[in-house]
């Protein structure tokens, strides 16, 4: 059943909007020439914070369609009819989330550093961090989107909630600490569907 | 012979209100319950207790693998409905059949009428070889012939030991125990 479940929801998000997080992350990295300045120099020091901050606002587009509409249209109570745990559907969820949110980000830093004019290694060092970062920025979004499923204006407070939690992540990466990262992106990989099922299981009316 | 459920000095309070105590319900093989009761009188509550979706604020629930046909479709709706339903892994053929659901096999989802998506998750419960069948006015949005397949499907299952609880304002065919509500 995880498995269907995972197939299931990286099919649907394919399917569905992936490319709008992407587009978004394009967009924000666009932006930033624009706000300082065309300096080469500059844009290089900058650049691997930039495509952060564009990743991490890419990151709260998709997090309403992650739990909310499985929960508005009873599929979580099947799977829980059906003996899944509602920690192993967050887990499928986060699996399936970063399949399809990490690849296409990482296709996206290629022009992106180009906009930011980041020469071969700064862009493969800040796809590695991606790559891991991500993991973790996945598990947060499945955590997040499962405490604020079925509140109103969920968006915005999902944000908010997300946002700080993703600061160490932020932290690590920007400053080349792979190992810290990866740490960092674990923990709340591996803390995460604890909170979700939590979160579920607490919505349930 | 085991008991399919059992209620045991249940209580369930929602949103402040006490719906009710000390139910006391066993439910053995090829036995049906027909729950009545007003709008609001805990009708749903009670199944989604049952199915162990809901915890009782007092008493015990106990039951086996139930399966649950309420008003959510729980189906992916751009799939067809033949995948949409065999995603929740059980061989689906037989069950569309007894629903008279075999020619929407290829039909999307969200194609589908109100009664058409009601006998769909009819047909999910027949697939899941649960012994214990919860039916949430499971007549609404049914036709005539639709009505008929569904007594058709309970006096099954309840032939071949298994036993059903249905929420429904509307008399059902056959024979059922009675448990009234009150508002």
């Amino acid at each position: 059943m995880i498995g269907r479940l995972i197939a299931r929801d990286f099919r649907r998000g394919l399917a569905g909007a992936a490319w709008l997080p992407v587009a978004f992350f394009l967009l924000v990295a666009t932006l930033v020439p624009f706000a300082v300045g065309p300096d080469a120099r500059l844009l290089e020091r900058i650049a691997p914070g930039a495509l952060w901050i564009a990743a991490l606002t890419a990151a709260l587009l998709p997090i309403e369609r992650l739990i909310e509409p499985d929960r508005a249209d009873g599929v979580l109570d099947q799977l829980a009819l059906h003996g899944v745990a509602e920690e192993s559907v967050a887990f499928a969820k986060i699996v399936a989330h970063w399949l399809t949110f990490a690849p296409l980000l990482l296709i996206a830093a290629i022009p992106a550093s180009v906009l930011l004019a980041m020469d071969g290694t700064a862009l493969l060092r800040a796809q590695v961090a991606l790559a891991v970062g991500t993991l973790g920025l996945a598990a947060l979004a499945v955590a997040v989107a499962a405490v604020t499923a079925g509140l109103p204006r969920a968006g915005a407070l999902a944000g908010l909630l997300l946002l700080p939690l993703a600061v160490p992540v932020l932290i690590f990466a920007v400053a080349d600490a792979l190992l810290l990262e990866a740490a960092v992106s674990l923990l709340l990989t591996a803390g995460a569907p604890f909170v979700a099922g939590a979160a579920i299981r607490a919505a349930r009316t | 012979m085991t008991a399919l459920l059992r209620f045991d000095g249940v209580a369930l309070r929602r949103g402040g209100r006490r719906l009710f105590t000390g139910l006391d319900l066993q439910l053995d093989a090829d036995e049906g319950l027909h729950v009545t009761g007003p709008n609001g009188s805990g009708k749903s509550s009670l199944l989604r207790l049952a199915a162990g979706l809901l915890r009782a604020e007092r008493g015990r629930v106990e039951a086996g693998r139930v399966a649950l046909a309420d008003e959510h479709l729980a189906l992916d709706r751009e799939l067809p409905l033949g995948r949409a339903l065999s995603f929740w892994g059980s061989p689906i053929d037989e069950a569309m059949d007894a629903l008279g659901l075999a020619h929407l096999a290829r039909a999307p989802v969200r194609l589908l009428s109100s009664g058409q998506a009601k006998r769909a998750s009819l047909a999910r419960v027949v697939a899941s070889g649960a012994p214990l069948w919860l039916l949430d006015e499971p007549l609404n949005a049914l036709d005539g012939d639709g009505a008929e397949r569904l007594a058709a499907i309970v006096d099954r299952h309840r032939r071949d030991g298994g036993a059903v609880v249905v929420a429904s304002h509307q008399p059902l065919a056959g024979a059922w125990r009675r448990l009234e509500l009150g508002a």
